[in-house]
């Protein structure tokens, strides 16, 4: 009775277009916007903060990004942690060379680089499909981690190859390095995610968007009605990257503070967003996040529920939680294969007629 | 200090479990333990972590802990992964009346995340032989200790003994020393060293990266037999250990001119090559067997008591001992920590002091039921590094042990002193850290 | 020249070993349009069921590898049984996801129930170069070759086996058309749990192959990686692609890293690898011998 339009109508265009038609919709965002920026910070220790909550937002982000590629132009990528990677090296050499630019338009420079690099990782798209397309991909991961590996002057030359982040500040505030204050990079990856993510709900549903869409579902059909599949592949392969990118550049600069790329962006991170993606949703913004949540906060959770609340054995626990989300995943697929999502929107409907079943 | 852990209340809700009974007693010493049981580095993660625990449950189980102060274990699981890491650390560091006291990250990824994070929460990491080489500058890295030796030490020490071997490091002109190693930070860090080594003693040096996991290295080990280098040194980890060694005896390499870093020298790494490995030689810094009476103590307090945490008869391999050695000067650190500042109720600040005034000669060694099983350790504020002597093991396939095989190097400090400092250098700069001043 | 030779010859028996991995794969993608992402977990736990069957029961060999073998079709049943039957006409990413849960159930399983230590393996195959050719001044490694002419009476046995039996022909009928073949009675249910016990067994060796290499240990489910450039330059479809795919995988990427690898620091044969896999693809989207695509509106 609560979640329905009944009696909403819309005098304009304009409010039926809007992101979110319905009211409820609306005050159910920014009730969580509230939450995320108001409540959260206040409540949550820094282990939650650090640990948690920051993995959370930034593979939901680089989440978001493969969604747009994966989920609505339907070109399966696992190049994911090569991507993160040239994000996070772009950031920092960019902030050795300009710090004087401040810590958001560099990154915002750094998913440009991304989205580059992608759209030159792309091209093979144009040919290849489906699987092909995925393994196909992983040239472009092992590629680039190598050359971060290999080349000096992306890791500055120094002996072990690692990169460190210079401590950066916004308004008076350091957001970058271990000195960090926890309640400001917080606030900083979450601010980025909010705006990026009703970016992308917002590209998704216009042309751009819907070109994609008409490339999944079927390509040689929308290339007979006039989408151009050059266009249209590229484009999602930019705008996936320059997500990505993002997210490489916050989860190297804000959240680790100091990578290694044959670790920190090895193919299971790759795998990682892409199980994120199929088991959030795929075509989903709000799905990206399920995802992010389920593989972020699942395993440490199991952990946590183990090892603190039952004394199991540290070893003995990680291997029940490797089986457990194994299980689960195959379990949800199994109850709704188009992921948590799906789920979601089924609850949707069915509040739409509570308390009557039809 | 009592940090509440929300993961806490909400799995006491969950369970609806009282967890917060009955603790409330005696002040504890926590030390959490970063393990790797999982993953595919868990064979060499395995028995480290039952030598750290063993050890430390048998100072509970016989002297009811250090100066009586129990120590209180929390294990946490990495799998070798830096993210899950980060993760074990942040919630681990509040715990316990005490806090954590000490990390010991076992993972150059994890040891390089810890390095500014501890320094900023104020905790020791003592990254035993591994993590960032020149965080031996006490000067710059107060908060981190890496003795008994480094790798840049031991890249050293290994040019010693080859100059040895062929005679006098004049005999080093015109040879050929290749390294196979890990393609990873890890892997990397003797690189420099034996760069400046080669330069200066006229040696030819070559550098031959595998990928991990590292199953497939063909085409290095054709490189090798091809290039025909005199010696071959290894930096590697987990399978790539296995693999190379393997290699190495197929294409028939002289394996007592083949020699791996400390981390590549256990029974695990020899054990499926076979008799082929014989003769193959590695780095170390403490005795491999299990007949020290430390050992006897731990069958008789712990596995007699079937608190043991591995399997009884792995007691006294190479990394089981490293786990153990480990745990030894953790535990001296405390107990120096305690003297200095005359109380049982340490914090992580008060062992660091420990650590930068630990003192491990052969009289406490012997005092410990460790008589000459490892070398004297005495830190400074300058120096983390401690000693940095290494010696050569030598692995018997038919006794199916190793064996030192040669006595304690002292490192080339002309050498490694620069690369250190210069390093130190460029951290201390690009993280604006002021270096302290020793000696007061 | 000789040296050359070593390498070509070495890069052959290489690729060989990684299209043992890449077979398992094949078998599975032809049958059901699965792309198993298990496939690399099922060698590891297949070699820790054999390596515990001998450790820990003293079984023979032979006894061993039945067993083994037994375990590996029951655990066919269950999969079929406790995933596949359930998920039934869903889109492939979602049975490629599937399978991925799959692997990290197995991985767990085969930790817990024979412990992550390495594991010695040895059941009698030769190892060490081969002494003939070393006088020769040629290095081949007699693993190498034994696994080599495994794969052959494999890829036989698999031959005869699709093309000559019901069952085979059954599975071609399945990989043709799953609903022309389930309404000529066809039982779908059973060819699944026929072809993933084939590709157990299929693992099984790719498993006893690199693990008398490396030893059993966890870091033999990572193989997995190796076999995918050779899946996609040979088709995802074709048995001969396989093998083909894996040669010209092993002594390109060898010739690389030897070759060329010098010059720009090392390592690259893990990328070269995909790189040419990727430059195949370019010419023939379906890899080498994979079945065409053809498109309809």
């Amino acid at each position: 009775m609560i979640y329905r339009e009944t009696g909403q109508f819309k005098s304009s265009y304009q409010a039926d277009q809007a992101l979110f038609p319905i009211n409820q919709d609306r005050y159910v965002i920014f009730a969580v916007l509230i939450v995320t920026f108001g409540i959260v910070p206040m409540l949550l220790n820094e282990y939650w903060l650090n640990a948690i909550m920051l993995p959370f937002l930034i593979y939901s982000l680089a989440a978001i990004g493969l969604n747009i590629l994966t989920g609505y132009c339907g070109q399966v990528s696992l190049g994911t942690g090569g991507f993160m990677a040239v994000g996070a090296y772009s950031v920092y050499k960019l902030m050795i060379a300009f710090p004087e630019l401040g810590f958001i338009p560099l990154v915002l420079i750094s998913g440009l680089i991304t989205a580059a690099v992608g759209t030159l990782f792309g091209l093979p798209s144009l040919r290849i499909k489906g699987f092909y397309l995925a393994v196909a991909t992983l040239a472009a991961q092992f590629f680039l981690i190598w050359l971060f590996n290999k080349v000096g002057w992306f890791y500055n030359y120094n002996a072990s190859g690692m990169i460190s982040s210079p401590p950066m500040t916004l308004f008076g505030v350091t957001i970058t390095g271990p000195e960090g204050d926890m309640k400001a990079k917080y606030l900083l990856v979450a601010g980025l995610v909010a705006v990026f993510a009703l970016a992308a709900k917002n590209i998704a549903r216009g042309r751009i968007g819907r070109n994609w869409m008409a490339i999944r579902d079927m390509d040689i059909a929308a290339e007979l009605i006039g989408v151009r599949p050059l266009i249209a592949k590229l484009s999602a392969f930019a705008v996936s990257s320059f997500y990505i990118g993002m997210a490489g550049a916050l989860y190297f600069a804000v959240w680790l503070g100091s990578v290694e790329p044959t670790e920190a962006f090895d193919i299971n991170q790759s795998f990682l967003v892409l199980f994120m993606i199929i088991i959030g949703g795929l075509g989903s913004v709000l799905g990206s996040f399920f995802g992010a949540a389920f593989l972020v906060l699942m395993p440490i959770l199991l952990k946590n529920i183990m090892v603190d609340g039952f004394g199991t054995d540290a070893a003995l626990a990680a291997h029940i939680e490797i089986i457990t989300v194994g299980a689960l995943i195959v379990g949800f697929l199994i109850i709704e294969p188009h992921g948590l999502a799906q789920l979601w929107r089924i609850a949707k409907e069915k509040l739409r007629l509570w308390p009557f079943p039809h | 200090m009592k940090i509440t852990k929300i993961s806490r209340p909400i799995v006491a809700m969950l369970l609806a479990l009282p967890l917060f009974c009955g603790t409330v007693g005696a002040y504890e010493l926590t030390i959490p333990t970063l393990d790797y049981r999982t993953g595919p580095y868990a064979p060499n993660g395995i028995p480290f972590a039952n030598g750290y625990g063993d050890y430390m449950n048998m100072l509970n189980a016989r002297d009811g802990g250090i100066n009586g102060a129990k120590i209180n274990l929390v294990a946490c699981e990495t799998a070798y992964n830096t993210k899950r890491g980060v993760e074990c650390y942040e919630n681990t560091k509040g715990e316990g009346e005490s806090g954590a006291l000490v990390y010991q990250p076992l993972s150059t990824g994890i040891t390089y995340q810890l390095i500014p994070k501890t320094a900023v929460d104020k905790i020791p990491v003592f990254s035993m032989g591994y993590g960032r080489t020149s965080a031996a500058n006490g000067k710059i890295f107060p908060w981190v200790f890496n003795f008994p030796a480094t790798y840049w030490s031991q890249a050293t020490v290994f040019v010693q003994y080859i100059a040895e071997k062929e005679g006098g490091f004049d005999k080093l002109k015109g040879k050929k020393i290749a390294l196979v190693y890990h393609n990873s930070a890890y892997g990397k860090e003797p690189i420099r060293t034996l760069e400046s080594a080669a330069a200066k003693f006229g040696f030819e040096f070559m550098a031959l990266p595998v990928d991990h996991p590292g199953q497939e290295q063909k085409s290095t080990w054709l490189q090798v037999r091809k290039e025909r280098p005199d010696w071959v040194l290894m930096w590697g980890w987990g399978v790539m250990n296995q693999v190379a060694i393997k290699e190495a005896a197929s294409i028939r390499y002289p394996m007592d001119h083949f020699i791996g870093v400390w981390w590549s020298g256990s029974e695990n790494d020899v054990l499926p090559a076979g008799d082929a490995a014989h003769g193959y030689l590695s780095g170390a810094f403490h005795q491999p067997g299990g007949d020290f009476p430390a050992h006897t103590d731990i069958r008789k307090y712990v596995y007699d008591k079937d608190m043991g945490l591995g399997d009884r008869d792995r007691i006294g391999e190479v990394l089981y001992n490293r786990g153990l050695v480990a745990a030894m000067w953790t535990t001296e650190a405390i107990r120096k920590a305690m003297e200095i500042h005359g109380t049982n109720e340490v914090k992580a600040v008060h062992v660091r002091d420990g650590f930068e005034a630990l003192d491990v000669d052969e009289a406490r060694l012997k005092e410990l039921g460790l008589p000459n099983f490892t070398i004297p350790v005495k830190i400074t504020c300058e120096n983390h590094e401690g000693p940095g002597k290494v010696a050569l093991q030598q692995w018997d396939a038919k006794a199916k042990k190793w064996s030192l095989v040669s006595g304690f190097y002292e490192p080339l400090r002309d050498i490694t002193g620069p690369l250190i400092a210069e390093d130190s250098a460029q951290y201390a700069k690009e993280n604006n850290v002021v270096p302290r001043i020793c000696g007061s | 020249m000789l040296f050359f030779i070593e390498v070509v010859l070495s890069g052959l028996l290489a690729g060989v070993m990684y299209s043992l991995v890449a077979l398992g794969f094949v078998l599975i993608f032809k049958a059901s349009g699965i792309f198993n992402f298990a496939q690399g977990v099922m060698a590891l736990f297949a070699a820790l069921t054999l390596v515990g069957l001998m450790e820990k029961f003293n079984f023979p060999v032979w006894l061993a590898i039945i067993g083994t073998i037994a375990v590996m079709i029951a655990l066919a049943w269950l999969i079929e049984r406790l995933m596949l039957r359930h998920l039934v006409n869903q889109e492939p990413i979602i049975l490629f996801m599937a399978t991925i849960g799959l692997a990290y159930v197995l991985e767990g399983v085969g930790d817990i129930m024979w412990g992550s230590d390495v594991k010695l393996l040895d059941i009698g195959i030769p190892q060490g170069a081969w002494d003939w050719l070393w006088d020769q001044g040629i290095y081949v490694e007699k693993l190498e070759l034994f696994a080599a002419g495994t794969a052959a009476i494999l890829v036989i046995f698999l031959a005869i086996f699709f093309q000559k039996t019901r069952i085979g022909r059954a599975l071609r009928a399945v990989a043709d058309d799953h609903q022309a073949a389930l309404s000529v009675g066809i039982s779908l249910n059973t060819i699944w749990v026929v072809v993933w016990s084939v590709s157990g067994i299929v693992a099984l060796v790719a498993g006893i192959m690199w693990g008398s290499k490396s030893g059993v240990q966890f870091s033999l489910s990572l193989i997995a990686l190796k076999a995918l450039p050779v899946l996609i330059l040979g088709g995802f479809t074709s048995i001969p692609g396989a093998i083909i795919g894996g040669i010209i995988i092993g002594v390109g990427e060898k010739l690389a890293e030897v070759y060329v690898g010098p010059m720009v620091g090392g390592a690259i044969e893990n990328w070269f690898a995909y790189m040419l896999a990727l430059a195949f693809l370019l010419f023939r989207p379906q890899g080498l011998f994979g079945e065409k695509i053809i498109e309809r509106v």
